[in-house]
């Protein structure tokens, strides 16, 4: 078997993960295993392992394409955000869209926000719950057609937004 | 000096008391949250007009909010240096905030559980600090501030990323839950970098005693998350919280072997320490912490039993410089600090020996 990230090695490490009963597997060779070696040791789990893979790659073609670009609300340019590593306004982030959700991934493990939003965007329940009936059928379509990562991401943000339905009932309960 | 500092210095912030879960190993646990509002230019793009404008909007924005009736409201550009570095040594702004005050502001709730910084890094970087291993009861609080906050004040936010923040390494739910920690018997028995090693595997990392590019003085050690996006709050406060107890249950397990196999070395330890520091005339702020270290551990273990935890902990916070000059009400000199660090010292203990 070959290593699933450099496409060159004999994979040696093999990565189990059981997601609603259908198992995923990672293959890798030692070295690409090395790299994400912190993660594995601490079962960070297959969702980070899989975004880090995606990285491969893009890096270099995106960069050239965004470099040129200005935010238009702020005025920062893309060098200029390079060099102190921070952005200049909420607009940045469409702006080097791209080259946020690369860094996103590379910090974080993720570019996908799992957690509360501001009171005001707060969605009526039953919209909420339309909304997770449509992710709870978009995993099990993702694993039909074994699109790992897209499950993983699904299975988490589905955690979430009940584990905030929880939360908002406790609220109301409580006051 | 401006009055209203004044009634801090004469009051034990919340984070102080000395009590709550752990506190024999937890000084303190806080969860701070960055926000931005939205279309005006974070603090790397902002000119004087928008950050004048952003600290009359948040100052206002946070009068809705229940849990900051009545706050202490500063503004950074008419408080002296002293009294800057004073709200630093408190852990109610950072260094950096204190750095360059104009159009900079704080607001203070009662008790100094809550404190929202105003022209940080971010617009605001809330903060909510607790007694003990308490981290949920400190996201509890700040869940519900927060929710009040976001109805008065436009955040910036996008629901792919969350909460939109000037370093990408805040990105997402803003969160940054720390717990101050005291592991002077990992540190004495030579564990502690294999502990820091192991937290930082788990997606943890550890800091000094006031926060990035500090020192561990004193044998404390701030422990916070990295990762802020891809996880729900909860889920990374759960996450601390269960890593923390297993960091505790090592110094525990570290005091345990100290106590046992080495009791009189320890003993020595603390007792030498308590000598120069019910002793010493002249004191710097560096020795003070390594040796309130040792007879903390002293107190915590039982060694040492007419001292309690609260008594230790002002002293911590009233000998640091600034502390010291507003106590003398007067700017003082790295000497003359010393010297009155050292009186303060004696003439506390002092007290603890009558008391008992």
């Amino acid at each position: 078997m070959i290593c699933e990230a450099c496409k060159q090695q004999q994979a040696t490490v093999h990565l189990t993960e059981i997601v609603n009963d259908q198992m995923t597997e990672l293959h890798l060779c030692e070295a690409c295993a090395n790299q994400k070696g912190a993660q594995v040791e601490s079962h960070f789990g297959l969702a980070d392992l899989l975004a880090g893979l995606a990285d491969v790659g893009k890096t270099a073609e995106v960069e050239e394409e965004v470099s040129a670009k200005t935010c238009p609300g702020c005025g920062m340019t893309y060098n200029d955000f390079r060099k102190i590593g921070r952005l200049g306004c909420d607009e940045c982030y469409t702006t080097f869209k791209r080259n946020v959700v690369n860094l996103l991934k590379r910090i974080h493990g993720s570019a996908h926000h799992l957690g509360k939003g501001p009171a005001r965007l707060a969605k009526p329940s039953s919209q909420a719950k339309v909304e997770l009936a449509e992710m709870k059928q978009r995993l099990e379509r993702a694993i039909e057609m074994e699109e790992f990562e897209e499950a993983v991401r699904l299975r988490d943000q589905i955690r979430e937004v009940e584990r905030q339905e929880q939360r908002a009932k406790s609220k109301k309960s409580g006051s | 000096m401006p009055k209203e500092l004044d009634a801090l210095l004469t009051q034990t912030s919340e984070w102080l008391r000395g009590v709550g879960p752990s506190s024999e190993i937890v000084m303190s646990s806080r969860i701070r949250l960055a926000r931005n509002l939205e279309h005006f230019p974070f603090a790397t793009r902002a000119t004087d007009t928008s950050r004048s404008d952003v600290l009359r909007l948040v100052q206002e924005g946070v009068r809705h909010a229940s849990s900051l009736r009545n706050p202490l409201s500063l503004e950074l550009g008419s408080l002296d240096e002293v009294s800057r570095q004073f709200l630093v040594e408190r852990h109610l702004i950072s260094r950096e905030h204190a750095s360059s005050p104009e159009h900079r502001g704080v607001v203070i709730g009662p008790g100094e559980v809550i404190s929202v910084m105003i022209n940080e890094e971010d617009h605001l970087r809330v903060q909510v600090m607790q007694s003990g291993l308490s981290l949920r009861e400190a996201w509890a609080l700040i869940d519900a501030l927060d929710d009040e906050l976001s109805e008065a004040l436009p955040f910036a936010y996008s629901s792919d990323w969350g909460y939109l923040t000037c370093c990408l390494t805040n990105a997402g739910t803003g969160l940054r839950a720390s717990v101050m920690v005291h592991l002077p018997a990992l540190v004495i028995t030579k564990q502690i970098n294999k502990v820091l090693h192991a937290i930082t595997k788990l997606g943890l990392t550890a800091r000094g005693l006031y926060g990035e590019g500090t020192e561990a003085l004193g044998n404390f050690f701030q422990m916070s998350n990295q990762v802020s996006l891809g996880r729900g709050e909860e889920e990374i406060v759960e996450n601390i919280e269960r890593i923390m107890k297993q960091v505790i249950g090592h110094e525990q397990t570290a005091r345990e072997g100290l106590t046992t196999s080495n009791r009189l070395q320890l003993e020595d330890r603390i007792w030498r320490a308590y000598g120069v520091l019910r002793h010493a005339q002249t004191i710097t702020s560096n020795e003070t912490l390594d040796l309130l270290s040792a007879v903390r551990l002293g107190v915590d273990v039982g060694i040492m039993t007419h001292v309690n935890r609260p008594t230790i902990n002002d002293l911590l916070i009233l000998s640091q410089p600034a502390h010291l000059q507003k106590l003398d009400g007067s700017k003082l000199s790295a000497q003359e600090r010393d010297s009155k660090r050292a009186g303060l010292i004696r003439q506390r203990l002092n007290a603890t020996e009558h008391d008992s």
